[in-house]
């Protein structure tokens, strides 16, 4: 394990100057995979999604898939890149048991989409704006499980098993320039930018941009400088951190033992590091070496891709308004603080709210329900709140039924657990549960005056000009009524009865 | 003659994963600078104005529709293995502890 010395991040920042760099890459949700028909599924029995393509058995011819095509376009128009007229596959050649072929296609000195950018927004609102040097298309290896040794890790084992459903699947690779300036905000950059590729990758709908299924995967370049030194320090590249905190600590972590290592007068080796979540820490892969001599040479199976102007603008058509300018749209529309908007967005609320409003309810009515009750309730099942079975539609239905005097907040709460319940819609609960507002003035009044005559001393006070203390009949009728009441109904008619000015 | 010597011949064959001899090794080295020198006097040929070709062909845009097709079964994907288990691939271990 790692016992490598580290530096506190104050004083490696104190000291250097950390340069960043990304290679985030996206799986596609396409149906079938980059170069073959075979399905693109995860999760099934393993080597069920294959097809002689995948597999790399000799003979076979690769095809493109046209929609694994057109989405690498629409992501690279969404980085506001350049998309490419002309573009060809390549050969990177490698051995390793998850790539049955000895060489991944992919693309190399002509990527589909190139020189793009996009604003990065931190927390505070500090915007770092992240060159794209490209995104090209390619394809994801099988899935190696390490057997034997202690951890299941690759150190140690005794053999591995290897599962081809991923072999095949497409990938977009977005790769950054280098970073610079980020200083002791890098850390946050790092786990922002990953952040916004994952949301503008699924606001796209070309990923089901799930970290934890591998769907977006980062590796982190990191090298520092001392302030001052225009020349980059040597990087590391850190793979396998597929959280968005895995990306934030990595960094933070590469940056704190790079310190350390140049501040012993020794020089970094230009490696990969594997991120260990248990431990919060990098440990050494290969060395960068004659491995990684791909000897890359253009695909003779597979002819150029040439994009014409009218493809791309019409794929351009179709792009979904970016998120960003999205929230912002949005949290101007509600009339949101930043305080209550982040909330939402944290609570994954923001979609639901939308759908809340544009089917009639006002802004200040979709947060109350869903980051209030309905949140409450979600807590309680452990569900996410826009899987607890509330549909906008039936807030919106309770927001009238209250609106129009039939029922108020407490039995809203009721109509809720009908909903929930399966007893219909929320007019429906209102109906079979018999939890209308009693309206009904002469049926009040006999209650008033139940309430009224149990409590006569208060009566007495409030003929006698202390009105606040109306509170305590209000409450006796709301009693008799089982909540059934308008509450201020009920105090009008007290003060009606009692012949005092409310 | 292009500089291309037996080193360089070894290192490709290490990264090719293709055992030669040194005598193989040696005449390799003769013949790939031979074929270097040619496509030498090719890039000689074509001017700037030129765009390196990457297919012989004057065709593009070969795709198809992301329409699922054929599949095999885990059985017929697995009876080339030269071994198995828990119906995949099993492979040697491929680092050693480090």
């Amino acid at each position: 394990m790692s016992n490598e010395t580290i530096l506190s991040f104050e004083e490696a920042l104190e000291k250097y100057d950390p340069v960043l760099g990304f290679e985030v890459h996206v799986e596609l949700n396409t149906k079938t995979k980059m170069f073959s028909s075979a399905p693109n599924v995860f999760g099934d029995e393993p080597n069920s999604n294959v097809n002689e393509v995948c597999l790399g058995l000799p003979g076979v011819l690769p095809v493109v898939n046209k929609k694994a095509v057109e989405s690498s376009i629409l992501i690279g128009l969404a980085l506001n890149c350049k998309i490419a007229p002309h573009s060809t596959f390549a050969r990177k050649q490698y051995f390793y048991p998850d790539t049955p072929k000895n060489f991944q296609t992919s693309q190399y000195d002509d990527p589909i989409c190139y020189d793009g950018w996009i604003d990065i927004e931190l927390e505070d609102g500090t915007v770092f704006h992240v060159e794209i040097e490209r995104a090209h298309m390619e394809e994801d290896a099988g899935k190696l499980t390490h057997m034997g040794g202690a951890t299941g890790r690759i150190q140690g084992a005794d053999y591995s098993l290897v599962d081809y459903n991923r072999s095949g699947v497409p990938l977009v690779e977005i790769v950054t320039k280098t970073i610079e300036g980020a200083g002791s905000r890098a850390p946050e950059l790092a786990k922002a930018y990953v952040a916004a590729i994952r949301e503008i990758v699924k606001n796209l709908g070309v990923s089901d941009a799930k970290m934890e299924r591998g769907n977006v995967r980062c590796d982190a370049n990191v090298s520092l400088r001392p302030y001052g030194q225009e020349k980059f320090g040597t990087r590391t590249e850190t793979k396998n951190v597929n959280s968005l905190r895995a990306v934030e600590n990595a960094v933070k972590f590469e940056i704190q033992r790079h310190a350390a290592v140049l501040d012993s007068g020794v020089l970094i080796t230009q490696e990969t590091r594997h991120w260990h979540e248990d431990t919060k820490s990098t440990t050494s892969g290969r060395p960068k070496s004659d491995a990684d001599d791909y000897r890359y040479f253009p695909e003779p199976d597979l002819v150029p891709i040439v994009t014409s102007a009218a493809w791309v603008e019409e794929l351009r058509a179709t792009l979904p308004e970016p998120p960003a300018e999205r929230r912002k749209r949005l949290q101007a529309d509600w009339g949101y603080t930043d305080m209550e908007f982040r909330d939402v967005v944290n609570a994954g609320l923001m979609d639901e709210i939308e759908e809340t409003v544009t089917a009639g309810a006002t802004a200040a009515a979709a947060r109350k329900w869903w980051m209030g009750e309905i949140a409450r309730r979600a807590k309680l099942a452990d569900v996410d709140p826009a899987a607890l079975g509330v549909s906008p539609a039936v807030v919106v239905e309770i927001e009238k039924l209250i609106a129009s005097g039939a029922i108020n907040d407490k039995l809203a709460r009721k109509v809720l657990d009908g909903v929930l319940e399966g007893e219909g819609t929320p007019t429906e609960v209102v109906a079979k549960r018999g939890l209308a507002v009693v309206s009904d003035d002469g049926a009040l009044q006999s209650a008033i005056d139940e309430a009224l005559a149990a409590q006569p001393d208060v009566a007495e006070k409030i003929r006698g000009g202390k009105v606040q203390a109306v509170g305590a009949i209000v409450g006796g009728v709301m009693k008799v009524t089982r909540g059934q009441a308008d509450a201020a109904r009920v105090r009008e008619l007290i003060l009606k009865t009692l012949g005092v000015e409310g | 003659m292009a500089a291309i010597n037996r080193d360089d011949v070894a290192h490709l064959a290490q990264l090719a994963h293709i055992e030669m001899s040194d005598e193989e090794l040696e005449s390799m080295a003769t013949e790939l600078a031979v074929i270097v020198d040619a496509v030498k006097s090719v890039s000689e040929a074509a001017g700037a104005d030129v765009p390196a070709t990457s297919h012989p062909i004057p065709l593009t845009n070969v795709m198809r529709e992301d329409v699922v097709g054929h599949v095999l079964t885990v059985e017929e994907a697995l009876s080339g293995a030269p071994d198995a288990a828990d119906g995949r691939f099993k492979v040697p271990a491929i680092l050693e502890e480090s």
